[in-house]
């Protein structure tokens, strides 16, 4: 009898000390990315690729990481990211945003592994997180820069998929664009994919050929900015620095930086700090970075880097009222600034595109 | 250049890397093999070339790469399912995922970089033909290539006697054997000729379509080449038609959507895909022609017998 009371008593003894060293974190931590395209994508994925070997460096042997590349989005996301809880990541970035059902789903059946995934809206498990970064912020920088510099008031937009976050960059690039010229015209393609750098080549000559002589994109690889730089057009650089395929080309670019958030994550993983939240970040903190504003009078110069400046300091949101939706029917009054969770659904054109929104 | 030429110009460079895959593959399914790895053939000549044309400095000697590489990658298809006799479908993915896979490694000192673009050669007096001129006869090497291709390939199967016995191969090896035709060798040629065809149309994707390198820039062409093999039941005027046809759908979906045309996006971005369904569908119809066309021993190994 003693001698269970004394094991019991080690027992408690012991679990007391775990717990606190469980809730002080790890020595070592596994961290493991899903990727949509390939890391040499020069685009999103090669963005996300960067923010990994940006925490690597950081947090040295403390970190372990491993990447999937060219996931495709659906049913075979699901078998990756399992694949990877199985394996023992502790943390799981999912980045794109049709991985978010898969993502809770194999949560739910993996409780202590963490799970974040970037760019959705569902956290149906305390192990889910979501981030994000207020790309349409740069997005607005980048209309108004269009509208100074178009010769002909217009711009081509090549878009990927009809999701939340593409539509606020399009009506985001429109406001900024309104802002300056009202009767500016947009051309918006939807080329159904994230990354084929023949399909986005071929948006843009045809774009281009229809008469616009701006271009900027919402798909992953580096093909627009060339083909712009073959005709003699202009165009915005997407999710890294693509100056060096337009050299005259490039007005600027919305470059993603995911290394800060990433470092702070599995940190908070290995001190055992992390907790389910929902990341939005914009410029204020570093999330979206404007290259530099290159060929172009200093006048639009300035103008960005004031634009730039107060979207910064909080002073300018894009989405304040008034603002019309496509069919004339008022959104935002006056004054008023569309909420996060209405921007993270957004489903509707603002007043002014020339294009029906796939639904 | 008028609105129409440039269209059709965009429309040019779409469909060339998808003949021209496709009209090396029709060589090879001809003499009765089947390489389902084009992909992989097609992304390992754009890396090649791209490569190459970094090195050199010289965009030609890239193409030349290209070419090379795919035949490299050809031959090692052609070890496995022609002398080791090992499984055409599963060689031909496996060749695939292997192309994908070590493209991405090879390239990835050349991710960021601009490429060198191939120049078009303008036909002196050709070329100033109104309209037609500028389309046809000012345009890069390897468009002129891939049009000598079909012609090339058209006459060889049907009019020479080396393509009389490269069809008897694909319809009947051993009868082929049996006549004294050395079936292994012309079929080591052909799936030769096929790599050296894929890999020119990666060449074309990372030197003329869009002059860089970035993995996985194939994007399941490779898949659409094996496609109009079938689409042209094997006959090369028709694989021109399909590439040509299924590069003008692409476009035309494009161009319909920056005119702000109201129907669904995702509708007009499936239509090259329904086309293709369609065409099929109305050549099956006959199935006598279609048997005709199909080479009888496709896919079938071949062991000779002593």
């Amino acid at each position: 009898m003693k001698k269970t009371l004394l094991s019991l008593a080690a027992a408690t003894a012991l679990a007391g000390i775990a717990a606190p060293a469980q809730a002080a974190g790890m020595d070592k931590v596994k961290a493991c990315f899903v990727y949509v395209g390939p890391v040499g994508d020069f685009g999103w994925s090669y963005q996300h690729d960067q923010g990994r070997k940006y925490a690597e460096e950081k947090l040295g042997d403390k970190l372990e990481t491993a990447y999937l590349e060219s996931v495709p989005e659906g049913a075979d996301s699901e078998r990756a990211i399992e694949r990877f809880a199985r394996s023992g990541c502790n943390i799981i970035f999912t980045t794109s945003f049709g991985y978010m059902d898969p993502t809770n789903k194999v949560a739910k059946d993996f409780p202590d592994v963490k799970f974040e995934h970037a760019t959705g809206y569902k956290t149906e498990h305390p192990n889910v997180a979501t981030y994000d970064s207020k790309f349409f912020q740069g997005r607005y920088v980048i209309g108004q820069i269009a509208a100074k510099m178009s010769e002909t008031g217009s711009a081509g937009y090549i878009a990927s998929f009809p999701i939340p976050e593409v539509v606020q960059g399009i009506n985001s690039f429109m406001l900024g664009a309104q802002s300056i010229d009202p009767d500016f015209k947009l051309k918006v393609v939807w080329v159904n994919t994230w990354f084929d750098p023949g399909k986005e080549a071929d948006a843009a000559k045809v774009l281009l050929d229809g008469g616009v002589d701006i271009l900027t994109q919402h798909t992953d690889s580096t093909a627009p900015m060339q083909v712009a730089a073959e005709r003699g057009a202009h165009a915005f650089g997407q999710a890294s620095d693509m100056i060096a395929f337009g050299p005259e080309t490039q007005l600027t670019a919305i470059i993603d930086d995911w290394g800060p958030y990433y470092y702070e994550r599995i940190k908070a993983v290995l001190e055992g700090t992390w907790e389910q939240s929902r990341t939005w970040d914009g410029m204020a903190e570093g999330h979206v970075v404007m290259a530099p504003y290159t060929n172009m009078p200093d006048d639009v110069k300035a103008m960005a880097e004031e634009t730039e400046a107060k979207i910064t300091s909080g002073e300018l949101h894009p989405f304040t009222g008034p603002i019309m939706k496509q069919d004339g029917t008022e959104w935002l009054a006056d004054g008023e600034v569309a909420e996060d969770g209405e921007l993270a659904g957004l489903n509707f054109y603002v007043k002014g595109i020339d294009d029906q929104l796939p639904q | 250049m008028d609105m129409t030429q440039a269209i059709i110009l965009t429309i040019m460079t779409a469909a060339t890397p998808l003949l021209l895959a496709a009209i090396g593959e029709l060589v090879v399914e001809r003499s009765g093999v089947l390489n389902l790895g084009v992909e992989g053939m097609m992304i390992m000549g754009a890396v090649a070339a791209f490569a190459i044309a970094q090195l050199t400095g010289s965009a030609g000697l890239g193409a030349l790469g290209g070419l090379l590489a795919g035949i490299l990658f050809s031959l090692l298809f052609g070890f496995l399912t022609l002398t080791l006799v090992a499984n055409q479908v599963a060689t031909g993915l496996a060749l695939t995922i292997l192309g994908l896979g070590l493209s991405g490694m090879i390239g990835e000192a050349f991710i960021g970089l601009p490429g060198l673009k191939l120049a078009a050669i303008e036909i002196p007096f050709l070329s100033d033909i109104p309209f037609f001129g500028r389309l046809l006869f000012a345009q890069d090497p390897i468009f002129y290539i891939s049009i000598i291709a079909v012609i090339g390939v058209n006459w060889f199967l049907f009019r020479s006697r080396a393509g009389l016995r490269l069809r008897a191969i694909g319809d009947s090896h051993t009868s082929a054997h049996a006549l004294g035709v050395n079936v292994v060798r012309t079929r080591y040629l052909a799936v030769m000729f096929g790599g050296a065809c894929a890999g020119l149309a990666g060449a074309h994707l990372s030197i003329v379509y869009t002059p860089q390198w970035v993995e996985n820039m194939t994007a399941g062409r490779g898949w659409i080449a094996l496609a109009l093999v079938v689409f042209a039941s094997w006959r090369p005027g028709r694989a021109l038609v399909g590439a040509y046809l299924f590069g003008a759908v692409s476009i035309g979906q494009l161009f319909a959507q920056s005119r702000g045309i109201g129907i669904p996006s995702q509708f007009l971005s499936a239509l090259p895909y329904l086309a293709t369904i369609a065409v099929l569908v109305i050549i099956s119809l006959n199935r006598r022609m279609t048997l005709i066309n199909t080479p009888a021993s496709l896919g079938k190994p071949f062991v000779p017998e002593r």
